[in-house]
C-alpha cells in the first residue's frame, strides 16, 4: 500500500535530530523517508526540511550534497515544502550576522538574532520556551492551523529569527520578552515554521496531519 | 513576557525510576515509560531523563528508554548521564533525544562544550551544575551525583559554560535536592543574573508555593525541573500499578519520605504559579 501512497522525503543535510519529525509523519500515517540522495529529493510528492544547528554549516551541507538545486526546483514545480525551525529561516535570502550567509533565498527576508537587551531588560538567548502564536494577517481557513485558536502554545528553541520583506506571507507572531517576530509563514506551496511542532504536544502533531491532508498525501 | 518550564526529571538506574536524596540513597520507584506518559499527559513541558549510574561505569545506557519514549511522547527529551564524547552525544540524539546534558565530562574537560555546541547547535547542549555550599559559604561544583568534589567555583563555572556555548544550564543545589525543604533561591538568582542562556533551578522543592520565590523579583529561574513532588503523586494516583514487583515496595507502601512534600500534579503546580501571574502553558 506504502507504494502507492505520496512519497514524502524528510530532507536529511546531516545535521540535528530528525527522529522526532519521522516519528511525528509516521503518526499522522504519511509515508515519509528520511534521505540524503537528491535523486530522493527529485522523486518526491512532498519535502520537508527540518533542521537544528547553524545556519552557515546547513547551507554548506546542502551545497555539498548538491540539494540546492534540487529543492528550488522542486518549490518552482509546485510540490508542497514545509520548513521547521532552521528549515524555516533557510529559505530565506541571508543572515544578517555572518556576511556571507545566504539562504536558499525562495522568500525575501533576513535572518536576525534576538538582541542581548530589550527595554533595559536582558534577554536569554536561545529563545527556549512554550509560547503563544497569533495570527497576523493571513486567513487561517484551508491551511495546516486551521483548527488553532489565537493564542496556542508552541514549543520554541532558537537563537535566529525570520524577518520578511514583505508580511504578506506571515501566518502567525510571537513575542519573545517584548521582541515580537515572525513564528510561521505561508507562501503558495510553502508552509514553514520557527516552532516545533513535533514538539508541541498533540497540537502540534495535528500541524502535520492537517498539511498532510491538505496536500493530499495521505 | 516570559514563559515559565515546568521539567519533570526521571532519573533511572538500569530500568528502573530511582529516587535519592541530596541524589544519593537511590530507591526504586517504577518504570520510567509509565511515570513519562502520565507527565506527558499531565501538560509537562518537557522531559529529563538522567542515567544516574552512567558516569560511575561511563556509559550511558538509557537508548531504549527515550527511543520507546520518544515515539510516544510529543515534547522535548533531554538525556544526561556518562556522556563523554562527541560520538555518545550523536548515539543518544539518534535514538530519540533532543537534548543532551553534560556534567562530568564538560568539568574534566571544558573544550567538549565548545566541540558539542559546533557540532550539534547551542540549543541542543544543556550543562548541569551541582553545586553544594561549603562551610565559608563558598559553592562549589560537584560531579557523579554530588559523590566528586572538584575544587572548581560555581559561578565561575556558570560563566566559563555560557561563554563555551551551552544553550542552557540545569543548576542542582545538591543540599536541599530530595530534601522539600525548597529551592537555594540565591544559588539559582546569582546564576541567572551572570549567564546569558536560559537557566533551569533543580532541588529542593517540596510544595508548589516553593516554586514561586525563584520565579519572582530580578534574575528569575526561566524553567523548573523536579522529581519528587510529581513522582510521589503519580504513586499516590497510581497506588495499584506501583505496589508491583518492580517498586520497593515497602519504603513506598510506607511514604516515609512523604512527610516532608505536599506531593501535586503538573497540571496543579502550574495553576499555582499562574494564580501568582507566572506565565505557563496549561
Amino acid at each position: 500500500m506504502d507504494s502507492l501512497k505520496k512519497k514524502v522525503i524528510i530532507i536529511d543535510y546531516q545535521l540535528g535530530n530528525l527522529f522526532s519529525v519521522k516519528q511525528a509523519c509516521d503518526t499522522v500515517g504519511m509515508n515519509a523517508k528520511i534521505s540524503t540522495s537528491r535523486e530522493d529529493i527529485l522523486n518526491a510528492d512532498a519535502l520537508i526540511l527540518p533542521g537544528v544547528g547553524a545556519f552557515n554549516e546547513a547551507m554548506i551541507n546542502l551545497e555539498k550534497l548538491d540539494f540546492i538545486s534540487a529543492i528550488k526546483l522542486k518549490v518552482s514545480k509546485g510540490i508542497p515544502l514545509f520548513g521547521i525551525c532552521l528549515g524555516l529561516q533557510l529559505l530565506f535570502t541571508e543572515s544578517d550576522e555572518f556576511g556571507e550567509g545566504k539562504g536558499l533565498d525562495l522568500i525575501s527576508g533576513l535572518i536576525k538574532k534576538f538582541p542581548e537587551e530589550h527595554n533595559e531588560n536582558k534577554i536569554k538567548v536561545p529563545h527556549i520556551a512554550w509560547n503563544k502564536i497569533y495570527s497576523c494577517n493571513l486567513d487561517w481557513r484551508d491551511i495546516p492551523l486551521f483548527e488553532f485558536n489565537n493564542n496556542e502554545y508552541m514549543y520554541f528553541i532558537h537563537s535566529f529569527y525570520v524577518k520578511p520583506t514583505s508580511n504578506l506571507c506571515v501566518l502567525t507572531n510571537t513575542n519573545y520578552e517584548g521582541v515580537e517576530f515572525c513564528s510561521s509563514i505561508l507562501e503558495n506551496n510553502i508552509f514553514a515554521t520557527q516552532f516545533h511542532p513535533e514538539k508541541s504536544g498533540e497540537k502540534g502533531i495535528s500541524i502535520y496531519r492537517n498539511w498532510a491532508t491538505i496536500n493530499n498525501l495521505l | 513576557m516570559k514563559t515559565i518550564r515546568v521539567i519533570p526529571r526521571l532519573d533511572i538506574k538500569g530500568p528502573n525510576l530511582v529516587k535519592g536524596i541530596h541524589l544519593e540513597g537511590l530507591r526504586v520507584l517504577g518504570k520510567p515509560s509509565d511515570f513519562a506518559k502520565y507527565y506527558y499527559e499531565q501538560g509537562a513541558d518537557e522531559l529529563m531523563f538522567m542515567d544516574v549510574v552512567a558516569s560511575l561505569y561511563e556509559r550511558n545506557s538509557l537508548h531504549d528508554i527515550i527511543s520507546e519514549t520518544a515515539k510516544k511522547i510529543f515534547i522535548p527529551i533531554t538525556v544526561g548521564g556518562g556522556l563523554r564524547t562527541i560520538s555518545d552525544i550523536k548515539e543518544v540524539l539518534r535514538a530519540g533525544a533532543d537534548k543532551v546534558c553534560l556534567n562530568t565530562a564538560a568539568i574534566k574537560r571544558p573544550q567538549l562544550i565548545k566541540e558539542a555546541s559546533r557540532t550539534f547547535g547551542s540549543s541542543t547542549i544543556v550543562v548541569a551544575i551541582e553545586a553544594i555550599k561549603e562551610n565559608n559559604g563558598k559553592y562549589l561544583a560537584y560531579t557523579d551525583n554530588g559523590r566528586e568534589f572538584t575544587g572548581v567555583d560555581v559561578f565561575e563555572w556558570a560563566q566559563r559554560v555560557d561563554e563555551f556555548g551551552a544553550g542552557e544550564i540545569v543548576i542542582t543545589s545538591v543540599d536541599n535536592e530530595g530534601t522539600g525543604q525548597g529551592f537555594d533561591v540565591d544559588l539559582v538568582k546569582k546564576i541567572s543574573n551572570l549567564v546569558s542562556i536560559p537557566v533551569i533551578a533543580h532541588g529542593g522543592v517540596g510544595k508548589p508555593e516553593d516554586s514561586l520565590k525563584v520565579l519572582k523579583g530580578s534574575h528569575p529561574a526561566d524553567a523548573l525541573m523536579i522529581s519528587s513532588l510529581f513522582h510521589y503523586h503519580y504513586i499516590k494516583e497510581n497506588e495499584s500499578k506501583v505496589s508491583n514487583e518492580e517498586g520497593n515496595v515497602e519504603f513506598l507502601k510506607q511514604k516515609r519520605n512523604f512527610h516532608t512534600f505536599e506531593p501535586c500534579s503538573i497540571n496543579d503546580l502550574k495553576k499555582t504559579l499562574t494564580e501568582n501571574k507566572i506565565e505557563c502553558r496549561l
